[in-house]
């Protein structure tokens, strides 16, 4: 029988139909992969148990014909979003005993339609980072090395955990949160697929917060299709979360394989970065000749304020952040440190919980927000927003179905090598987090390697609410730049 | 702009997290890098920009003003470090 943790979701699932293999045979597959690949630090909680529990039921329900969209198909969950009586930490030392005695919105609807629980997932602590290295849990290693070398990379951030397992084929899929580039970066440090949908599509309730106005969950996937089979069942409005749209949900499958004749995408000069790699060029003017050998037409446009929008973003999210997190307080759930006074106890709490990039974020949003520099910073940053977003708008009335981009400035980077700088770990968003200050909808497709052999993704940046555009040209990229898998070391 | 010690103290005070008086220069240097990186937006012009307040256009949904959930106090204070009954205890705020 074939290896079961080597097939695509779309395959599991047409093969759990046909009853080619059960359910529990593809859960136990991944359980054995995930325990034999504890080197990558991908998973912080094994859920064996509720695996092959909630894999017996997905059999019997498709026996009876009665299976829903992801019957029997095994998945791993970031710890960002709350599992009911499953450990949720966020990677902070502040909930590192939290049990939720409810279940997120997104999860609820992939237990819905069948899916499995394998575990919960690695990530930054609070989603605040781009190597998966700020998490209390430790890094996550990336499946990924030089060719002929074995420095441990890492697999991204802060969706790291999904990255990383869904390359090391661990599991299926896997849920994942994007602020600033959280689920792109990471899939294109790992050769998934990840996107990060048009805020409001997905529901946020029940994922720990980190900055409401850019915070969007989606799906990290072996290939496009998986993508969009996975996100047919993440999408949705949600009366719990005010921000999510009441819009219907297409059936994003069926955008795979539609013809992208006529398009038009947007090549945006200001991407081109002084001392860009040659490897990402060249990466970059392929993807746009793949596009148009499938009958797209390429455009240059211009998005004057790209430039702008990671700084912007260091002052909006992080003035989130410190609002959201002022809810660590010992009081109600999580950590507490015992203090003379209640202040005592409250600083004492957060000093002792919060590792040093929240303490850094969660300090310079205080500072943000403050009496005398709100209007300096805050309010600064929420005009240049509109600009950034004003942008993307002209170039879509100008008739640009998509914009074309690198993923990420460079490959994966070493465990440790960006350690002392936070600005420089910062610029690996500098492409996506465009994105997020607009609320547009963007898909990370790997598309090559780098020429120590790591793998070098590219973006696809779509209109409000466009997903299918996206699932359509993505898999274009996909099907010309063919898929990569990881040599096993571990 | 950037922040002297005494503001970094101020800071952390205000964001509730205690600091250590030998971390204060440290974390001095690691604002300062951050204050020094969006300093940059002071060169865009934003004159009669709006500031955003929603990234989509969409119109607050809203509920009938009714009760639809509660009588859950159990969970409520389920993970909560100290309890008595469904009360959630704290140092002494009131002399």
């Amino acid at each position: 029988m074939t290896d079961l943790t080597s097939l695509t979701l779309a395959e599991d699932r047409d093969g759990l139909a046909k009853k080619s293999f059960t359910s529990l045979e593809l859960t136990n597959a991944h359980l054995d992969a995930i325990q034999a690949a504890r080197a990558l630090n991908a998973f912080v909680m094994e859920t064996p148990d509720q695996a092959r529990a909630m894999a017996r039921e997905a059999d019997a329900s498709i026996t009876k014909g009665q299976g829903g969209p992801l019957a029997g198909i095994p998945l791993g969950i970031k710890d960002l979003f709350a599992t009911r009586d499953v450990r949720t930490t966020a990677c902070s030392k502040i909930l590192a005993n939290f049990v939720p005695t409810y279940e997120s919105t997104i999860t609820s609807q992939l237990w819905r339609d069948g899916a499995v629980m394998l575990g919960k997932l690695n990530n930054d602590e609070f989603a605040m980072g781009s190597s998966n290295e700020t998490s209390c849990f430790g890094p996550v290693v990336n499946p990924w090395r030089r060719d002929g070398a074995n420095t441990t990379l890492v697999p991204g951030g802060s969706s790291g955990g999904s990255a990383s397992a869904v390359a090391a084929l661990l599991c299926m899929g896997a849920t994942a949160t994007d602020t600033g580039g959280s689920i792109r970066q990471p899939a294109a440090f790992t050769a998934t697929v990840g996107l990060k949908p048009t805020y409001g599509r997905c529901s946020r309730w029940g994922i720990a917060a980190f900055a409401s106005s850019l915070d969007q969950a989606g799906p990290i996937a072996r290939t496009v299709r998986d993508a969009a089979i996975l996100m047919r069942s993440m999408a949705g409005h949600d009366p719990k979360d005010t921000t999510s749209a009441d819009r219907d949900v297409p059936d994003y499958e069926a955008a795979i394989g539609k013809s992208v004749k006529g398009m038009r995408i947007g090549i945006p000069r200001e991407y081109r970065l002084d001392g860009m790699p040659a490897e990402i060029e060249k990466l970059w003017s392929e993807g746009g000749a793949w596009l148009k050998s499938a009958g797209a037409e390429l455009v240059e446009v211009s998005l004057p304020h790209t430039k702008y929008a990671l700084p912007a973003y260091y002052i909006v999210a992080p003035a989130e952040a410190s609002s959201n997190l002022a809810r660590y307080d010992g009081v109600r759930y999580g950590l507490r440190v015992p203090g003379r006074s209640i202040g005592e106890m409250y600083e004492n709490t957060r000093a002792e919980g919060f590792g040093d990039e929240v303490r850094r974020r969660v300090m310079i949003g205080t500072y943000v927000l403050s009496a005398g520099y709100y209007d300096a910073y805050y309010l600064r940053a929420q005009k240049v927003r509109t600009l950034i977003k004003r942008d993307f708008e002209d170039c879509f009335a100008k008739g640009v179905n998509a914009l074309l981009t690198p993923a990420t400035p460079s490959a994966a980077f070493g465990i440790g090598e960006k350690g002392g700088d936070p600005v420089e770990m910062y610029l690996n968003d500098i492409f996506t987090v465009t994105v997020n200050m607009a609320g547009l909808p963007g898909i990370a497709v790997p598309a090559g390697k780098d020429a120590q052999g790591l793998p070098l993704g590219l973006q696809l940046i779509g209109r409000p609410f466009d997903e299918e555009t996206l699932f359509s040209l993505a898999e274009v990229l996909e099907q010309a730049a063919g898929r990569f898998t990881p040599t096993r070391w571990w | 702009m950037s922040v002297d010690a005494a503001t970094v103290r101020r800071i952390a005070h205000l964001a509730r997290i205690a600091v250590v008086e030998a971390e204060i220069p440290h974390l001095q240097g690691e604002l300062n890098a951050m204050l020094a990186f969006v300093e940059q937006l002071s060169e865009v012009n934003i004159e009669g920009v709006e500031p955003m307040t929603s990234v989509t256009p969409m119109e607050m949904k809203k509920r009938p003003d009714a009760v639809n959930d509660g009588e859950i106090a159990d969970d409520i204070v389920r993970n909560a470090p100290a309890t008595d009954d469904h009360f959630f205890l704290v140092p002494k705020v009131v002399e």
